[in-house]
């Protein structure tokens, strides 16, 4: 075997043509490179924004605050209870025999802050950058927070919704005759739920908590792919390599997952994209409307919501507009530079 | 000729960007001459951009993708086609200059009947409509010899006719505004043999009659030569050798054009081993697709692909199986390896195979193997080639460690005289006959004793159909391997079965030892099969299809 051989033919021209179609669509290459530090910052979000500070320096000893929990009696305070690092005592008791390092942003996204001098919300200071809400909370923090809570729940939502979605289009393409005819019948009832009436209801019922409200969505959000993926391996079922696989003895699993799903999977991840910032779209919108995450959790929908409410304040509203639109266009670029990566008519010009 | 050519191509070229900034150049500084009444036939293996030097002629290939350099020059009675407008370069298409593709199913629009297709020309370029067309649509119907009923015709959708009756409907859109030139781009790759000679001879009727020069490309020289004046042998984008098609072929002078000559599959079949056993028996196999009506979907009668076929095979013997497409050729091959559902006995070294559930058939499938027509679509095309021989070892547990495996994958590649070094790379790296060889290596990596070979090297070159077949022949001789040969092409059959059996309509018409099948045929439809693959010489006496 020669020295180059294992890793780097395995990215087969193909691959690199569409790689290098990628990378052709500037747009799309850099708004992935953006969207991806703005995840992995928010990925850290405990390290940007937190009422807690990351290192304390006291009586010649070192604590993280940000990890662990201390009682303010471990600082020479009073109370057996957690000590609050923003109130001036704490704060002075450890100055004089210490120091502390903060976060850039010195609030949690549910850090009220109790030194406004204005009624809340506040406008834009150099305390709290871009305002507080109706709470008193910090938008930036609350920010970061929710884009990260957007961002995961929309990738693990598009995730399992595309791996259920592309078995059951699978399991309906390979098979086809009356497998497909009836889970077709199937899915033409089911898509055809009131899908928001639903998730009110339920919601209603149940307190939705993260993990209630990604089963919910998946329920009807899993429908997407199946049409695009069923419909390449009704195509593919009868290519001779698949015929081929049967000769040789190979069971059904072995030929849908390791010949035919490899060739029916451009398709799928030409969508993802798109799935990707439809679910985001979806955990928003909920959360406007006030039947997403519980009451206080760091959401973007919610904070819309607080700006519709509260127009008086305009940096609400147009932080949240602003994130809002630049997640989503970052996301439908990528997509685009995605689908350029596929089209195999694309020129280089 | 004195007079001045019809069409005159000069130092063409063809570029194709493949990358930012690399060009594949598909046909190099190419210059030919077409007169008045001539037919000149350009020949080359694929990839040797004759279809390309084609579609170029009436500005088709995909631009800007495409790319003509500076220098090309395609004149039209002296009128430049290269860089002219869209609006002239719709003057000229379809009605000065026509073109038939190989492909007639899908060069006929699905949803249109053939009065509209063929209409459709007229109105463009003559503005011809209602019965004055549809005159002229009969006129053309018969010329093309779609006689029998012309009018009813009209009224038929493409996927009603035969491929032979779709490319005379495609011929006959080509001829309707009398064009000057007719540009053929292997009209005949795609059809039966029989079909092949009826179109020849068609098309050889038609020139002589219109007077119309024609541009006929096809990698067969066979029929270069039975309708050619003159030929330009492409290779690699370049036009190799050119000349009177006489002179080129009874005096080749380039090397090239000599090796495509030689090409043609050769040699006899083995004499196969005096003490063989009977391998595989078939008893009255029938293979019938039923045909589905009425609102409940019920049966209302079936299509009898296969129709009770009996046969015996013992190792190292080759049957070939011969017919026309649509005679249930390769549903046979299908049903014998129970990938297709069958009635019927099939015994299988004396074992019946038909009552055994898939896995209970599992072991056998390592015995028989199957090698299939298009040696693109065979290969899973996101699996290695170690991975796609080494599957069929992983099914039946063959070799207990991997390097044993790997020692056995590369031992096949060698057999099939692949470097053993391959089995990393990707299928589309390699071409059609390498391809061939890593479908052929992965049924041989099996050891098994039953091959079916579904016409292996239809989709391939001549001289690489010959490579394949002598590979054949000589793994047949050292394996003791009993092959079902499923072919249209009697040239290859001849080349290595030892029996042979003529089906049409599911049936057989004919069977018997290869040499008296091929020597003294009995059989009228046999006759003519013999006569349109030899001599390209189109029998018509009501046995084959038109």
């Amino acid at each position: 075997m020669n020295a180059t051989a294992p890793t780097a033919s395995r990215l087969s021209p193909l691959n690199q043509r569409r790689l290098a179609n990628f990378k052709a669509n500037r747009r799309g290459f850099w708004s992935l490179w953006i969207f991806l530090i703005l995840f992995v910052l928010s990925i850290f979000a405990e390290l940007i924004a937190n009422d807690r500070p990351v290192l304390v320096r006291y009586n010649g000893e070192f604590y993280v605050p940000i990890a662990r929990s201390y009682p303010e009696t471990v600082f020479g305070g009073e109370f057996e209870t957690e000590a609050d690092y923003r109130d001036p005592f704490v704060a002075e008791q450890i100055d004089a025999k210490g120091w502390i390092l903060w976060p850039p942003v010195r609030f949690s996204y549910r850090t009220v802050n109790r030194n406004l001098t204005v009624p809340a919300p506040a406008p834009p200071s150099a305390e709290n950058w871009l305002g507080t809400d109706d709470q008193g909370r910090d938008v930036l923090a609350r920010l970061i927070y929710g884009f990260r809570i957007s961002v995961l729940f929309g990738l693990i939502l598009c995730v399992v919704s595309s791996i259920v979605g592309v078995i059951a289009g699978a399991v309906q393409g390979y098979f086809g005759g009356w497998v497909d005819l009836l889970f077709q019948r199937f899915l033409e009832i089911w898509s055809g739920l009131p899908e928001l009436y639903l998730l009110i209801i339920l919601a209603s019922i149940i307190t939705p908590s993260f993990g209630i409200l990604l089963g919910l969505l998946l329920l009807f959000s899993w429908t997407g792919l199946v049409g695009v993926v069923r419909a390449e391996f009704l195509r593919a079922r009868n290519f001779d390599y698949v015929r081929a696989a049967k000769a040789l003895g190979a069971g059904d699993t072995v030929i849908m997952f390791r010949h035919v799903l490899p060739n029916a999977m451009v398709a799928t991840l030409t969508f993802m994209p798109f799935i990707l910032s439809g679910s985001v779209v979806a955990l928003t919108s909920l959360d406007f409307l006030g039947f997403g995450l519980p009451a206080g959790s760091a959401s973007l929908g919610e904070l819309l919501n607080q700006g519709k409410s509260n127009l008086h304040a305009p940096w609400l509203g147009i932080t949240s507009f602003f994130i809002l639109a630049i997640m989503l266009s970052l996301l439908v670029f990528i997509g685009e530079a995605v689908r350029d990566a596929f089209d195999p008519r694309k020129i280089f010009r | 000729m004195a007079d001045d050519p019809l069409l005159r191509v000069r130092d063409l070229s063809v570029t194709f960007s493949t990358g930012k900034d690399t060009v594949f150049t598909a046909v190099d500084k190419v210059s030919f001459e077409l007169h008045k009444g001539e037919t000149l036939a350009l020949v080359g293996e694929s990839g040797s951009g004759k279809s390309v030097t084609a579609l170029s002629v009436l500005q088709l290939l995909p631009y800007p993708l495409a790319q003509h350099p500076k220098g090309s020059s395609i004149t039209f009675e002296g009128k430049e086609l290269v860089g002219a407008s869209e609006d002239e370069l719709r003057k000229i298409r379809g009605n000065r200059i026509a073109m038939v593709f190989q492909e007639p199913m899908t060069s006929l629009n699905p949803l249109h009947t053939i009065e509209r297709q063929i209409g459709e020309v007229l109105t463009i370029h003559k503005g011809m409509g209602g019965d004055e067309a549809r005159k002229r649509i009969v006129e053309l119907l018969n010329l093309v010899g779609l006689d029998e009923q012309a009018e009813n015709r009209l009224d038929a959708y493409p996927h009603q006719l035969s491929g032979g009756q779709r490319q005379r409907v495609m011929i006959a859109m080509a001829l309707a505004n009398d064009p000057a030139i007719l540009i053929a781009d292997e009209p005949t790759t795609a059809v039966d043999v029989t079909i092949q000679a009826q179109l020849l001879k068609l098309l050889r009727g038609l020139q002589e009659k219109l007077g119309m020069a024609m541009l006929f490309i096809t990698h067969d020289l066979g029929v270069v030569r039975k309708l050619a004046h003159r030929v330009c042998v492409m290779q690699k984008g370049k036009i190799v050798e050119t000349g009177p098609v006489n002179k080129v072929f009874d005096n080749p002078q380039h090397e090239y054009t000599r090796h495509l000559l030689e090409a043609e599959p050769k040699g006899k079949p083995v004499d196969p081993p005096a003490d063989a056993k009977k391998l595989i028996e078939a008893k009255g196999v029938r293979v019938w697709f039923p045909i589905k009506g009425g609102v409940f979907r019920r049966t209302q009668g079936y299509v009898k692909a296969v129709d009770g076929i009996d046969f015996e095979l013992k190792e190292g013997h080759t049957l070939g199986v011969v017919g026309e497409s649509g005679s249930g050729k390769t549903t046979l091959g299908l049903a014998l390896l129970r990938l297709e559902a069958a009635r019927g006995q099939i015994l299988f070294n004396g074992k019946e195979i038909q009552d055994l559930s898939q896995g209970d058939l599992r072991p056998l499938r390592r015995e028989m193997q199957i090698v299939f027509q298009d040696p693109y679509g065979s290969l899973s095309p996101r699996l290695s080639v170690g991975e796609i021989i080494g599957e069929g070892l992983k099914i039946h547990k063959i070799g207990k460690t991997d390097e044993e495996r790997e020692k056995l994958i590369i031992e096949a590649l060698e057999e099939v005289r692949l470097d053993p070094d391959t089995r990393h790379r990707y299928p589309h790296e390699f071409s059609g006959g390498q391809r061939q060889r890593i479908a052929i290596a992965r049924a041989l990596v099996l050891k098994p004793k039953f091959l079916v070979l579904d016409e292996p090297t239809s989709a391939l070159d001549m001289s690489v159909q010959a490579q394949i077949v002598d590979l054949l022949r000589e793994l047949q001789q050292r394996h003791r391997l009993a092959y079902l040969f499923i072919s249209h092409d009697l040239r290859v059959v001849r080349a290595l079965a030892d029996q042979v059996m003529v089906l049409k309509d599911g049936k057989i018409v004919e069977r018997g030892p290869a040499s008296t099948i091929f020597d003294a045929p009995s059989q009228p439809y046999t006759k003519a099969l013999m006569a349109a693959a030899f001599e390209l010489e189109a029998v018509e006496n009501g046995d084959v299809r038109t």
